[in-house]
């Protein structure tokens, strides 16, 4: 049955590194305007998912099938195809040489052939929507790490994506770094953007998600709203994964009762 | 003391010869430079690549090329290579051939540095912006590398320059050869004439280095803010 709705379909997708499997026969269906968060343990494939989805790392089987066109065939054009499927990475990888501006131009300007003025005002709109546009001549040595990654956001969006892939975002940042980065997704979600997103900010994956996409092993374990998902996990993998992120504290009662532990809401 | 220095240099034809040896020493360094750069570069580039004998090969070559003394490659080239296989090189040539071979050496092993040095994700990042292949190497790979190199280049062709007195010793005359030349004929009337002599010789050296160097600081500068 065809879906328009649907913008994404992957089918049986099948990854190795050296004979390794990482992704194990995935099969994922994503949504127009939906934003599924993955979430699993580390090496479980969840990067590598994204990775494939946008032709950065060759799928060994399966389908890939983006607004129709089926992406895992020899004949893909990736150069087309990323210009319509947005990435960010986790340690931004803003170009050294170019200064804000110019790193957000590069892709409209000398891919899309856009007309300069036109990508500039554009760059104008999202530079001041994450409050930027006053670095815009900075060069990225000169931006913290939340600021730079938010400069990469805008370098994504400025292509105009109908998809946006985050891979971690937040996971080379000081903690009080990570909120200005997870607001500024956290507003395009609900602009109604279609996201995926790599992360371990559980709490941020519980506000932002409309699935959370529970990944282990390479295959999908859970794929369920978050409340759900967080409140009550059905399979045993993920309960004993979001244990991980609970800690018991210690709370000393009145002499005598001794310590007793009390879990810690997230 | 003025007149001593004027005497030498306007004696007979010491400032032309001394001109004509320094037309030499540039005629060298010019040539090994740019021989260099034009073969060091994508020797550098096959270095850099994942070429499985290439590489190997390339790097076989420094190595060789780097524990042997430039003086020794000139004596082979210049003495040995016309007893054995009757090949009869230039002075010349011998010069520009040795300081090619050794500058090739070093500036494919700057290339290499400077391509391996830029972290993996630069390429990927350029890739996922849609850039092709030919745009990431254009607009992404090839501005960071030349800023990466430059020092690199700028400070190896000082030190050739300042190498190749060297061919002195295959009797090229070159700045210093003609300068010893006039030491040893004047030196007898003129005593201090070694101090005017090598004295000039080290003010053309500085006038040429100094001013490369300055460069490469001022685009390091430039290129750091």
């Amino acid at each position: 049955m065809v879906n328009s709705q649907e913008i994404l379909k992957i089918k049986d997708l099948e990854k190795s590194f050296d004979g390794v499997p990482v992704l194990n026969r995935l099969t994922l269906t994503v949504k127009r305007g939906e934003v599924l968060v993955v979430i699993g343990p580390s090496g479980c494939g969840k990067s590598t998912l994204l990775r494939c989805l946008n032709g950065l790392e060759p799928v060994n089987g399966g389908q890939i099938v983006f607004e129709g066109q089926i992406l895992t065939s020899f004949q893909t054009s990736w150069s087309r195809v990323r210009q319509r499927i947005g990435m960010v990475f986790q340690n931004y990888e803003l170009f050294p040489h170019f200064n804000v501006l110019e790193n957000i131009l590069l892709g409209p300007v000398r891919v899309q052939g856009r007309k300069k003025s036109e990508a500039l005002e554009k760059a104008e709109f999202w530079l001041n929507r994450v409050g930027l546009w006053d670095r815009r001549e900075s060069f990225p040595r000169q931006l913290s790490g939340g600021q730079k990654q938010r400069v990469a956001i805008v370098r994504a969006l400025a292509m105009d994506p109908e998809i946006m892939l985050f891979d971690e975002v937040t996971a080379s940042l000081d903690p009080e770094m990570v909120r200005e980065v997870l607001d500024v997704i956290l507003n395009l979600a609900k602009e109604g953007l279609t996201m995926i997103i790599v992360t371990h900010e559980m709490a941020f994956a519980r506000a932002v998600a409309d699935r959370i996409i529970f990944i282990d092993q390479g295959v999908i374990v859970e794929d369920s709203p978050p409340e759900t998902f967080f409140e009550n996990p059905a399979t045993d993998r993920a309960r004993r994964f979001l244990n991980i992120f609970q800690f018991d504290g210690v709370q000393r009662g009145s002499r005598g009762t001794g310590p007793k532990t009390v879990p810690v809401r997230l | 003391m003025l007149d001593s220095a004027l005497s030498i240099f306007r004696t007979g034809r010491n400032l032309a010869r001394l001109m004509e040896g320094l037309g030499i020493t540039l005629q060298i360094s010019a040539a090994a430079v740019g021989l260099s750069l034009l073969l060091g570069i994508p020797a550098g580039l096959l270095m850099a690549g994942r070429r499985p004998l290439i590489p190997k090969l390339l790097r076989l070559y420094l190595e060789i090329i780097r524990v042997m003394p430039i003086l020794v490659l000139l004596f082979l080239f210049y003495y040995s290579l016309s007893r054995f296989l009757n090949i009869n090189l230039s002075a010349m040539t011998v010069s520009v051939l040795v300081f090619t071979l050794w500058g090739t050496a070093e500036m494919s092993d700057l290339v290499r540095g400077a391509v391996s040095s830029l972290p993996r994700h630069q390429w990927e990042s350029g890739r996922a912006l849609g850039l092709n292949e030919m745009q990431v190497s254009l607009y992404v790979v090839f501005p960071q590398i030349v800023r990466r190199l430059l020092p690199g280049i700028i400070n190896l062709t000082t030190r050739m320059i300042k190498t190749t007195p060297f061919v002195f010793f295959i009797n090229l005359p070159d700045l210093l050869k003609v300068g010893q030349q006039i030491v040893e004929v004047s030196g007898i009337r003129n005593p201090l004439s070694s101090v005017w002599v090598y004295g000039f010789i080290f003010a053309v050296y500085f006038a040429i280095c100094y001013p490369i160097s300055l460069l490469s600081r001022y685009l390091e500068l430039r290129w750091q803010s």
